[in-house]
């Protein structure tokens, strides 16, 4: 048996960079450093760990739609142990909304062939956390989303979803589609042994011709929401900071009452 | 009017808060039709009615519980169908945000996710959403189809407004997908007695600085001396010293109350991504360089074990 596992993983402004906005009110990619999402670490890890856990032949496939630096973030995947990748880059993807994105992404997953896509629980960029639930409705298989346990048994996939009120247990047949939070488990670092082996890996490219996706189904143009204005939010004015001499406690009852929160 | 329609996210029949919240926006641009599923979904209609719902489609089936998300989403799809909406309209949980999306991509329309505002426009509604760790606000609109958009907590106020809110029994047939994901296990959270993290007026958190979960009690005391909730980061969370139920950050909670008060924590992008709409903000730690005192409308200098019990006792004073 085999098991064949796609993991998508995203490209995305360094969270701790100086974000901004391009005049088209797209992300601005040129001012600060992309790297993978910290979020599709947990991903990758738990196809690693499927695969370790296993007796099958397990063939995990990392894939991303971005652009040409979106690489950098297939080699991290890749030197952590992922064994091949997919970039889907074309000219025509500039500004693409989530459903651009997962129509993208799911023509890719059908092509590689799979019979579990793992994602992240969201992204740290748009941070919609719906691309899964939707590319698990385009794919038409069951979706495990918000695991923070997970284990592929017997062509079942089983894990635990904490929500708001109350922790599941969740169980579907693969094909499935899993997304992972961050509690599912350090991501491990690459290795020397993996950076030096993720250069030998195969990286293969497809365009929106490869995927038969016509040009006004995704970008700016074929977008179906709209950004009409983004505006950075003014600084917070200084407030007041003062030091704990004994009074503290008080000063700050002080504050709150003022506020009336007291 | 065109109707709206708002998915209704309840307990047993208890709606809550984030969905009174949504009736409000959805008067803004047209007439409120309430959705409620499962048990106790018709007790929820005395409550939608005094807030502005014309309309209330329920369903009960077991599919709602032993399966996950697409039985609500073929409701949902139910609704939208007998109702012919000008927007559907999702409170932004979990599973509100995915029922919302699956929805989108079956009736072809853009979703708009996390919105903290919503205005009527000359193009539909026009939603204002928190970007890059809420350092920039945009406006967006969907462009495509009928704009379904989720709406987070605390982003718009509850109003009374008294309208009909007739029960209408929603006919539903679950699709192929509705059964491809079985919950097998439920544990319900123990209920803490205190307010909804995402919904209080007043959250306090405890970070790192807290250092232990036994020392997490004076975070506890001060919180029950307002009222709050209690949150923590995700370093005091990844210690084991608070449920992770109570991170507050972008992989935890996001929480927009009018007094956030953080004790302990120094302040990372990601915890700011979950706290920085706030409307007042105060800190207190014992380094005067931690970023979090960038964003503080009141920050204490000082170590949090003889603050914190000396701000609680005071409040107790105070409120007699
Ligand atoms: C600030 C901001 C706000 C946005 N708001 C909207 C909006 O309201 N509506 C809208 O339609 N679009 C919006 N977008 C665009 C949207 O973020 C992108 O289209 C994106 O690729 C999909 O959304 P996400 O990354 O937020 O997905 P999420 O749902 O947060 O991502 C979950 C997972 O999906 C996978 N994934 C996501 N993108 C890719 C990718 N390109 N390649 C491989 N895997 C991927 C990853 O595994 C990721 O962990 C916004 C973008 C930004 C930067
Ligand atoms: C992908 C990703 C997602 C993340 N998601 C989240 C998230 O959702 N939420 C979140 O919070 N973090 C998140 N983080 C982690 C985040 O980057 C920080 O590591 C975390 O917020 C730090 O928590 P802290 O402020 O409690 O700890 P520290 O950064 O260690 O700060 C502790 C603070 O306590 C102060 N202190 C110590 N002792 C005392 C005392 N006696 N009195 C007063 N002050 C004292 C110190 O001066 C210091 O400023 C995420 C990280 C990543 C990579």
């Amino acid at each position: 048996m085999s098991l064949r596992i796609v993991v998508c993983v995203k490209y995305v402004p360094d969270a701790t960079g100086d974000r901004q906005f391009t005049e088209d009110l797209t992300v601005n990619r040129d001012d600060v450093d992309g790297l993978l999402s910290e979020l599709d670490e947990y991903a990758v890890e738990q196809a690693l760990q499927i695969s370790e856990n296993s007796d099958d032949d397990v063939e995990i496939t990392v894939l991303t739609v971005g652009p040409e630096d979106a690489k950098d973030a297939l080699r991290k995947a890749l030197s952590m142990g992922a064994d091949k990748a997919i970039h889907v880059e074309d000219d025509d993807l500039h500004g693409t909304d989530v459903m651009g994105t997962s129509l993208v992404l799911a023509k890719a997953i059908e092509k590689a062939g799979y019979d579990l896509v793992i994602t992240g629980m969201a992204s740290t960029d748009g941070t919609m956390g719906v691309l899964p639930a939707i590319l698990a409705e385009r794919l038409g298989v069951p979706q495990a989303t918000l695991l923070s346990e997970v284990k592929v048994e017997d062509g079942t996939v089983t894990g635990r979803r904490d929500g708001d009120t109350a922790s599941e247990q969740l169980a579907a047949s693969l094909p499935a589609l899993v997304s992972v939070t961050d509690q599912s488990g350090e991501a491990r670092y690459p290795s020397f042994k993996g950076i030096m082996a993720a250069k030998k890996k195969p990286v293969e490219s497809w365009d929106l011709e490869d995927l038969e996706i016509e040009a006004d189904e995704v970008g700016l143009e074929g977008s179906w929401t709209a950004v009409d204005s983004a505006a950075q939010r003014p600084a917070r004015t200084a407030g007041t900071i003062v030091k704990d001499e004994g009074e503290g406690g008080k000063q700050l009852a002080e504050f709150l009452a003022g506020q009336k929160f007291i | 009017m065109a109707e709206v329609l708002v998915y209704v996210d309840h307990v047993d029949g208890a709606v809550r808060k984030p969905t009174l919240e949504l009736l409000t926006l959805a008067r803004r641009i047209g007439e409120p039709v309430a959705v409620a599923l499962g048990a106790g979904a018709d007790a929820t209609a005395a409550v939608l009615a005094e807030h502005g719902a014309v309309k209330v489609l329920t369903a009960d089936a077991p599919e709602f519980t032993e399966y996950l998300v697409v039985p609500k989403v073929d409701a949902l799809q139910a609704a939208y169908e007998a109702v012919s909406p000008a927007a559907v309209l999702v409170p932004s949980s979990a599973e509100g945000k995915e029922i919302a999306a699956r929805l989108a991509v079956r009736i072809g329309s853009g979703i708009i996710t996390d919105a903290v505002d919503l205005e009527a426009g000359d193009e539909g509604p026009v939603a204002t959403q928190s970007a890059f760790a809420a350092s920039f606000t945009t406006k967006s609109r969907v462009s495509k189809g009928t704009p379904v958009i989720t709406v987070k907590p605390n982003s718009a106020p509850v109003e009374a407004a008294p309208a009909a809110g007739a029960v209408e029994a929603l006919a539903v047939t679950f699709g192929a997908l509705a059964t491809g994901t079985k919950v097998t296990g439920r544990t319900p959270r123990e209920s803490t007695g205190r307010p909804e993290l995402t919904e209080a007026a007043i959250v306090v958190s405890g970070g790192r600085g807290v250092n232990g979960a036994e020392n997490f009690g004076i975070i506890e005391e001060l919180a029950d001396s307002l009222g709050a909730a209690v949150g923590a980061s995700r370093a005091a969370v990844d210690a084991g010293w608070y449920p992770h139920t109570n991170q507050v950050g972008q992989t935890g909670k996001s929480v927009s109350p009018q007094l956030y008060i953080a004790s302990g924590i120094s302040g990372a992008i990601q915890h700011r991504a979950g706290m920085q709409t706030s409307k007042t903000i105060v800190a207190i730690n014992k380094d005067s360089e931690a970023p979090i005192f960038d964003l503080v409308d009141y920050g204490v200098v000082g170590d949090l074990f003889a603050v914190v019990p000396q701000l609680t006792e005071e409040i107790k004073a105070r409120k007699g």
